[in-house]
């Protein structure tokens, strides 16, 4: 599993899911260290996403086609 | 007359039945004067609705009485809203009216109600017709004016609280002939080019008026038809519109509305760093139970010593040997009773005890016993032996018995 295509609500699913396994203690120890490996990236990609998280706002205009195109939302209107 | 005969219940309850199962009886609108109103403690309104001519029990239970937003008083002129039902106690109908507007309160407050009464009865509020939320919506449409308040509360909010949603502004007129199309018109177009995975519609507060787009049948209809889930956002706490029925959500102020689209980034790195804290807890309790077993091994006897293993061994043929010991005894015990019990038996078979019953042994002068007559001669010596000693004596008579 490649953890940097997860998108955010995937990463904390996986991670959950991660965490639970962990707690239930019954996986083989070095499954443990493995799932303890990825949940530390999961975490920290997680992190990451939430860092650089720019809040990007836009207005809808329809198209000659009917297809939207985005403009950019002035603030002061 | 073989009809079959009723109890006053079985007969009521039919009434009622057949009452409920109306659909014209199951939402009414209807106006007139109300009489003898009175409020019981229990909460629950009682009065009777009235005309010239006839008179109509209503009951107004707690729950719908509470969101009144006037003071019913009798002698008012009403319209009541409810169904006709059977109180099998009584065996009466009344009306359970679920709201009342008085009179004078204008058409549109009239309009509005009737609107409910009908979309609620067609199922447009159906709590099972709602559809969940996205809980990380990546785009959100907001749908509503692009001037006013409202558009800049909702993306400062959604901004600050998840800066990772996208929000796109499809801007509408809010208010007069033209709202209701823009609305719908975009709601529809939202969900054409899907152009994210969450609507947000409504407006800043206003009048009854101002607000009215929001009770508009055409926009209530896009938003229950909407495949992208609405949240209902129209002017403040008390207003109450059509589309906040018909939305998946309803959302008291547009403010409201972007709390309850995104999850706040703090409450999630809070539940990050929970889960960071649970992962590393989980993963020493699973070194340290390895550990553990690691050292249960380590103190095992066969490990410690090698030659447990021999000395456990020796202990289970001790064991064994005692057994072994303990049943060979039984055994000879068990014989040695039955000895005891033999040489009883002989010793009281033995002839020195028959001697000292009273009988005594004849012997000849070799030692022969004597057992008949023709064993000895006359004038022969022969030993007598009693209990206490030897008689010698001499035969001088042999008589044999008669019955031999």
């Amino acid at each position: 599993m490649n953890e940097s295509k997860l998108s955010f609500e995937e990463s904390l699913k996986r991670l959950d899911e991660i965490v639970r396994m962990l707690e239930r203690g019954d996986a083989p120890l070095n499954e443990s260290l493995k799932m303890f490996e990825e949940g530390t990236a999961l975490i920290a990609s997680c992190d990451k996403m939430l860092s650089e998280a720019e809040q990007k706002v836009v207005k809808l205009k329809k198209g000659a086609d009917g297809a939207p195109i985005e403009l950019p939302f002035e603030d002061a209107e | 007359m073989n009809e079959k005969t009723l109890t006053v219940s079985e007969l009521n309850n039919i009434i009622k039945t057949l009452i409920d199962c109306e659909p014209i009886l199951s939402n009414v609108c209807v106006r007139g004067e109300l009489s003898n109103y009175k409020i019981y403690p229990s909460g629950h309104h009682y009065f009777t609705l009235k005309d010239s001519e006839s008179s109509l029990r209503c009951v107004m239970f707690k729950s719908s009485a509470s969101k009144l937003r006037f003071r019913p008083e009798s002698g008012m002129g009403v319209t009541a809203f409810g169904r006709i039902s059977v109180f099998p106690r009584d065996g009466a109908y009344q009306l359970y009216c679920t709201d009342l507007t008085p009179e004078g309160t204008g058409d549109l407050q009239i309009a509005y109600e009737q609107l409910k009464t009908k979309l609620a009865a067609e199922g447009l509020f159906d709590a099972s017709h709602k559809k969940p939320l996205p809980e990380f919506p990546a785009k959100i449409a907001i749908i509503t004016s692009s001037a006013g308040a409202a558009v800049h509360d909702m993306i400062r909010i959604l901004g600050h609280r998840w800066p990772m949603t996208e929000v796109v502004l499809l801007p509408v007129r809010v208010q007069g002939v033209e709202a209701p199309p823009e609305i719908v018109g975009a709601i529809r177009y939202a969900n054409r080019y899907k152009v994210a995975d969450l609507i947000i519609t409504g407006r800043g507060g206003g009048s009854i008026e101002d607000l009215w787009a929001f009770n508009d049948e055409r926009v209530a209809r896009a938003i229950y038809d909407s495949e992208l889930p609405v949240i209902s956002a129209v002017g403040h706490e008390p207003d109450v519109t059509i589309s906040d029925y018909v939305a998946d959500r309803r959302a008291s102020t547009p403010s409201n509305a972007a709390e309850i689209a995104v999850p706040d980034i703090n409450e999630i790195r809070a539940g990050l760093e929970n889960l960071d804290i649970r992962k590393l807890q989980a993963m020493r309790k699973a070194l340290n139970n390895s550990a553990g077993k690691l050292e249960e091994f380590r103190n095992r006897r066969v490990l410690q010593s090698p030659l447990a293993y021999v000395d456990a061994k020796r202990t289970e043929l001790d064991y064994i040997r005692d057994k072994l010991i303990a049943a060979a005894d039984r055994y000879n015990s068990a014989n040695r009773n039955s000895f005891v019990r033999l040489a009883a038996s002989l010793d009281a078979m033995s002839p020195l005890k028959v001697i000292s019953r009273g009988y005594s042994i004849a012997a000849d002068k070799n030692g022969e016993l004597v057992r008949s007559i023709s064993d000895v001669e006359l004038n022969d010596k022969i030993r007598l032996m009693v209990k206490d000693g030897i008689l010698k004596c001499r035969v001088v008579e042999r008589e044999a018995l008669n019955n031999e």
